[in-house]
């Protein structure tokens, strides 16, 4: 176990390299580093010449790449331009630790990750939550009774559910319990933000304004991932091991939840396990909808200003979470089904 | 179907019933029929066809600021800024959008723009996916290890990141041009370019499995021996014996280019400048919420009717063009 473990994560770093080389060449034309450092007046040419210099902007690629890499600090800089390097570098490369810092808050990029990261989890884990178990309870009534009227309702619904543009959806429901529950006189959900700065970060505020981000991620996965229960339980439910414990005389409810789900939600523990890095990503257009302040809202926000630390950062650190996750999921999946052996 | 089998009895001496077994693809258009769901979405899909295609000649209306009667594309970008944010009514059925424009109308020519999108997004990640996945797996060795890692590489990023990304990259890097008399805005072939670069991963691994499979088969052994070259064993043997997962990842394909566009400009980096499209009729859109929801409500639903339509079709086509599917005969 420990040699697949170790021989996995071998595997994985030139991956991870080939990610961060294909992701800082694309990061290359992505607008003006020097004018967001610059702020909100436009830089004179000289200050542009040493923000270039001080920000290591007039180096080619392969030299940023290396320096975003592996560091500086044994290097001396050329600040002032007379071609002599005066001052000593200060960065450490992300292979020390140092993710280098935002263009435009200047604060370190882990850091601002860090901030971030809580809020996104507690809107994607909660949303992954519900989808579970929403996904179990339909997709096992369905297969329970396949060709049925449910049955075939789920179907089409689950169709038109994957099929919906995450803001129509998004925005649909606003305009429904927010904008016209209010209208009607109802207990109507606040739309955007993650409290009211009035009330404060209160748990039952936040629970409130989580309720219709929430629902939107929930429905458009609900209705792929219960489709995905369904067969899978219908699968199971054809194998000889249910036929046996039916012939048994075992109650049917019985076979079901004890011998057919807990095999058939197997391969749950796979869709979840590759879910939770992604979900660490955030939902871009979910949390640019609902102003939720979570990494794909960083992440947007860093985008229109061409903050590429922050962006390389993000990318970097979702991609190395979908590595290890890849590795816990079969490691897990080992653990829960002997059938499967780890070589 | 009827017709055939009709024709057949008659010819058949009556001692044996039976009619000819049916073609291959005779059977799958037979599955394909009998499927509820897909004939459901393939009328959807006729009915937007002809939305777009031919509602533009009843959408015309008078210009103000011109002082002309307009009709066609024209009418789709005339601004009267004295008729923003109008609710529906007799005049502009679906309203009209910030700074005056027939909605209706510009929901017509985005969709023709839309389509045209996801058609050519779907093409360019079948044509990435497919030579990618047989190359992989025709020479293997080193080469499969490349680009598998390189797969799995872009697999990794999640994909709505690596859009964006992609979008910025190559935003407004090409000119303006004109087809068939209508100007496009550069930024048209740079998303059609990014989603199919974007999105082409799964299918080259659909393509490199059947591949891997198929390469072991005599008849490829044979064409060998006969001399055929590489790229006539790949383009005249491996590759037209995968078309069935070909044609069903085309089509999602093209409901998955539908959305990730939508996405792209509803974030602002996508379609830029007069050219309508779905997605960028919803750009900032979401700010009237309250205050106009014509706005977002009909680019909105006519981006859901076609993804819907055309999942309905692909999963229908998932169905019929599979050999050992006894569904729906």
């Amino acid at each position: 176990m420990t040699n697949y473990i170790l021989r996995r994560l071998a595997q994985a770093i030139p991956q991870l390299f080939i990610i961060s080389v294909i992701l800082f060449v694309l990061m290359q034309s992505f607008g003006d580093p020097i004018a967001t450092l610059g702020g909100r007046i436009p830089p004179r040419p000289e200050d542009r010449e040493r923000l270039r210099r001080q920000w290591g902007l007039d180096q080619p690629v392969y030299m940023q790449y290396f320096t975003w890499l592996a560091g500086n600090d044994w290097q001396k800089i050329d600040m002032d331009g007379d071609g002599v390097g005066e001052t000593p570098g200060k960065r450490l490369g992300i292979l020390r630790g140092d993710w280098g810092s935002s263009l435009v808050t200047r604060q370190p990029v882990m850091k601002m990750i860090w901030d971030r990261l809580p809020n996104t989890m507690i809107l994607m884990l909660t949303a992954e939550f519900v989808i579970v178990i929403f996904s179990i309870l339909i997709g096992l009534y369905s297969a329970l009774r396949p060709y049925s009227w449910f049955d075939n309702l789920v179907t089409s619904l689950s169709f038109v559910g994957f099929s919906m543009p995450v803001f129509w959806l998004a925005l649909m429901l606003m305009y429904i319990f927010a904008v016209n529950f209010r209208r009607w006189g109802l207990p109507y959900l606040p739309t955007v933000g993650m409290f009211d700065p009035s009330v404060g970060k209160q748990p039952f505020e936040v629970l409130r304004h989580m309720v219709l981000p929430v629902a939107t991620l929930a429905i458009i996965s609900t209705a792929g991932y219960s489709r995905f229960v369904r067969s899978s339980v219908l699968e199971v439910l054809g194998q000889d091991y249910v036929r046996t414990a039916r012939a048994k005389g075992l109650r049917s409810m019985y076979v079901v939840f004890r011998h057919a789900l807990p095999n058939a939600a197997l391969p749950f523990i796979t869709i979840i396990g590759l879910d939770i890095p992604i979900l660490m990503g955030g939902a871009v257009v979910t949390e640019r909808i609902f102003a939720w302040p979570g990494m794909g809202r960083l992440f947007i926000d860093h985008t229109n200003r061409a903050d590429f630390p922050v962006l390389m950062g993000i990318l970097m650190f979702i991609s190395i979470a979908v590595v290890i996750f890849q590795i816990i999921t079969d490691v897990v999946y080992s653990f829960v089904d002997p059938r499967i052996r780890l070589n | 179907m009827t017709e055939t089998t009709s024709i057949s009895t008659l010819k058949t001496p009556a001692s044996v019933p039976s009619s000819p077994p049916l073609s291959p693809s005779a059977l799958a258009v037979r599955r394909f029929r009998k499927h509820r769901m897909a004939m459901f979405g393939l009328g959807l899909l006729i009915f937007l066809v002809l939305y777009v295609g031919f509602a533009g000649m009843i959408s015309h209306g008078y210009c103000e600021p011109i002082d002309q009667e307009l009709r066609g594309e024209e009418w789709a970008n005339c601004n009267d800024t004295s008729l923003k944010l109008q609710p529906p009514s007799k005049d502009h059925i679906f309203g009209t959008d910030v700074i005056g424009r027939d909605i209706f109308a510009r929901t017509i020519y985005g969709g023709q723009i839309s389509l045209l999108i996801g058609i050519s997004a779907a093409i360019v990640e079948v044509i990435l996916g497919a030579v990618i996945g047989s190359i992989a797996a025709y020479y293997g060795g080193w080469i499969d290890s490349l680009l598998m890692r390189f797969t799995e590489a872009m697999l990794n990023i999640p994909s709505l990141f690596l859009l964006i990304i992609g979008a910025k990259f190559f935003g407004g890097s090409l000119p303006d041009f004109n087809i068939l008399g209508r100007e496009f805005t550069g930024s048209v072939v740079v998303i059609i370019l990014i989603i199919g670069a974007t999105s082409w991963m799964y299918l080259a691994r659909i393509v490199r499995a059947n591949v891997l499979s198929l390469r072991e088969r005599d008849y490829i052994s044979a064409s060998r021996a006969l001399g055929a070259s590489d790229r006539r064993l790949i383009f005249s043997h491996l590759l037209p014996n995968t078309t069935a997962p070909l044609i069903v990842s085309a089509t999602l394909g093209v409901a998955g280019a539908i959305l990730n566009e939508a996405y792209v400009s509803f974030l602002g980096l996508g379609v830029q400048g007069a050219t309508a499209t779905w997605g960028n009729m919803l750009d900032g859109a979401y700010q009237y919420l309250e205050t106009a929801p014509w706005l977002w409500f009909f680019p909105g639903t006519l981006i859901l009717l076609t993804v819907l339509g055309i999942n309905f079709v692909g999963d229908g086509l998932r169905d019929a063009l599979d050999p050992y599917s006894t569904k729906h005969l």
